[in-house]
């Protein structure tokens, strides 16, 4: 076969670069050296145990903290690379409302517990320049249904909702306004199996249809096989192992990642 | 002469156990064979030669450590062995299938989406994806009435039938297969030698485990003895 060069086969510019990012609180070390590269449409997940720096990483990712070291660019909706470190606070603002989400673990911190599923909804829209009440309620109402809560239910409080329900009104709030990025951090934890299972599956179709871009925070194996593309492993701070999903799971190199993959209890 | 589509070349695994103390275990080494496209290369060996192993690292589920795995993919060369995830994730796409030996279920999902789900990926409209996991689901005798179910609780052999109708719902130009037959019947035996024989006559090139030796017999147009790759302990 004739050898030629590997050509890359699209122009396309990531949505995010990381790059040697890094926190340390004081002495304490919260990540180390982190670098990657995510595309559009692509799913990474970060997996790890309690500790190992995934969600101070998750923060730096989203701008919530300020790094010690290293930078982070977004691509913006204008086509403009920009390190998110020298956003304003406004543009950071603007940018978490309308081209992000922010899928928590605990839906009480991404909700507002006492106004109705359909505000929380709405909310985002309004923030973005909807006005007309008719259509803001057509939008939540169809976002409902994306995500398997029964229309009746609009006008309820999520306090009213069960765990499971409170955790897809989350994301149909963070998905409302087409972001193109979205950060989640251990969004099926504290749910039930039965639970997971279909929340999982919602958020693995809705990921491929809408073509988001994820980055998720987890320390379920199983969650990292089912939703994401690229798979890094986090520990002590610092990026271990990293490479495709099913590579780093069927084949793990890093002694630490063989110890993980190994402890999944078999069903 | 038909366009060479794969190509190994000394291409090698080990496996290190660091949880047992560090264990070397070599798999294979000097894996060199080539797949032409519209034919069947039949993998030969005992359990245990790394056969399965050889599949894993052209689909890029394994780490190749040493050597080359090329592939045409979309008009270039690309060795597998050094591609970015992002470009394996491409190719998976656009160029490689695989039939693996278990399918593994997502919770929920009905099976004429678990079907259709690749030709989704690569760009089809749902119904017309939809459309030709009806058409392979019927060829391979999955009944009707189980088509909205998920396979989860379905039978090893309807498993089976229904991982291979996910793998031959495509039209990439590669595609491996790990034991396609392994829990089938006869007659479905038989389809599944159809199908391959349709994939051969429009040029896909095959790398193909079977330990059956009829079917062994009805689909490889070339045989690699994986004995003589067997990496030095």
């Amino acid at each position: 076969m004739a050898e030629r060069s590997m050509v890359e086969q699209d122009n396309e510019q990531p949505l995010l670069i990381a790059e040697q990012l890094g926190k340390s609180y004081g002495r304490q070390l919260g990540c180390r050296d982190v670098s990657f590269k995510l595309y559009a449409g692509e799913v990474l997940a970060i997996v790890g145990e309690s500790g190992s720096g995934k969600t101070t990483l998750l923060q730096l990712l989203s701008a919530q903290l300020k790094p010690s070291a290293g930078r982070v660019l977004y691509h913006m909706r204008d086509g403009v690379m920009r390190d998110l470190t020298l956003l304003g606070e406004a543009e950071r603002r603007f940018l978490f409302r309308t081209d992000w989400g922010y899928v928590h673990q605990d839906p009480a911190l991404g909700l507002r517990m006492a106004v109705s599923a359909g505000a929380n909804v709405g909310e985002r829209l309004m923030a973005v320049g909807w006005n007309h009440y008719g259509r803001i309620r057509d939008a939540a109402s169809s976002w409902l249904e994306r995500v398997e809560i029964d229309t009746a239910r609009i006008d309820d409080a999520p306090r009213t909702y069960s765990g499971g329900m409170r955790q897809r009104l989350q994301i149909a709030r963070n998905l409302v306004t087409e972001p193109r990025l979205v950060f989640m951090d251990e969004p099926t934890g504290g749910l039930d199996v039965s639970v997971q299972a279909r929340l999982l599956d919602m958020m693995r179709t809705l990921v491929a249809e809408l073509r988001l871009a994820a980055v998720i925070v987890t320390h379920d194996l199983a969650v990292a096989r089912l939703l994401s593309h690229r798979v890094m492993v986090m520990k002590g701070g610092e990026v271990i192992e990293t490479g495709l999903t099913d590579q780093v799971l069927d084949d793990p190199r890093e002694p630490y990642t063989q110890l993980l993959v190994s402890s999944i209890l078999p069903v | 002469m038909t366009a060479t589509m794969l190509e190994l070349n000394e291409a090698a695994k080990t496996f290190t156990m660091h949880l047992q103390g560090g264990v070397v275990l070599p798999v294979i080494a000097n894996v060199s064979f080539t797949a032409r496209a519209g034919e069947c290369v039949v993998l030969a060996g005992p359990s245990g030669a790394g056969k399965s192993s050889i599949l894993k690292m052209i689909f890029g589920n394994y780490r190749c450590d040493t050597g080359r795995i090329a592939i045409q993919h979309r008009g270039n060369v690309v060795d597998i062995a050094g591609a970015e995830p992002r470009q394996i994730l491409d190719i998976r796409r656009h160029t490689i299938g695989y039939v693996s030996q278990f399918l593994r279920v997502v919770p929920r999902v009905p099976t004429i989406d678990v079907v259709a789900e690749p030709l989704i990926v690569e760009g089809f409209a749902r119904e017309a994806a939809r459309e030709r996991a009806r058409e392979i689901l019927a060829r391979l005798n999955i009944g009707e009435r189980l088509w909205a179910l998920p396979p989860s609780t379905f039978s090893g052999g309807e498993q089976q039938r229904v991982n291979i109708a996910r793998g031959f719902i495509c039209d990439q130009p590669i595609l491996l297969l790990d034991e396609p037959t392994a829990s089938l019947d006869a007659a479905n035996r038989a389809v599944v030698v159809e199908l391959i024989a349709e994939k051969k006559r429009k040029g896909v090139a095959m790398v193909a485990i079977v330990h059956d030796d009829d079917v062994r017999e009805l689909i490889a147009d070339r045989i690699v003895d994986v004995t003589a790759f067997a990496a030095a302990a």
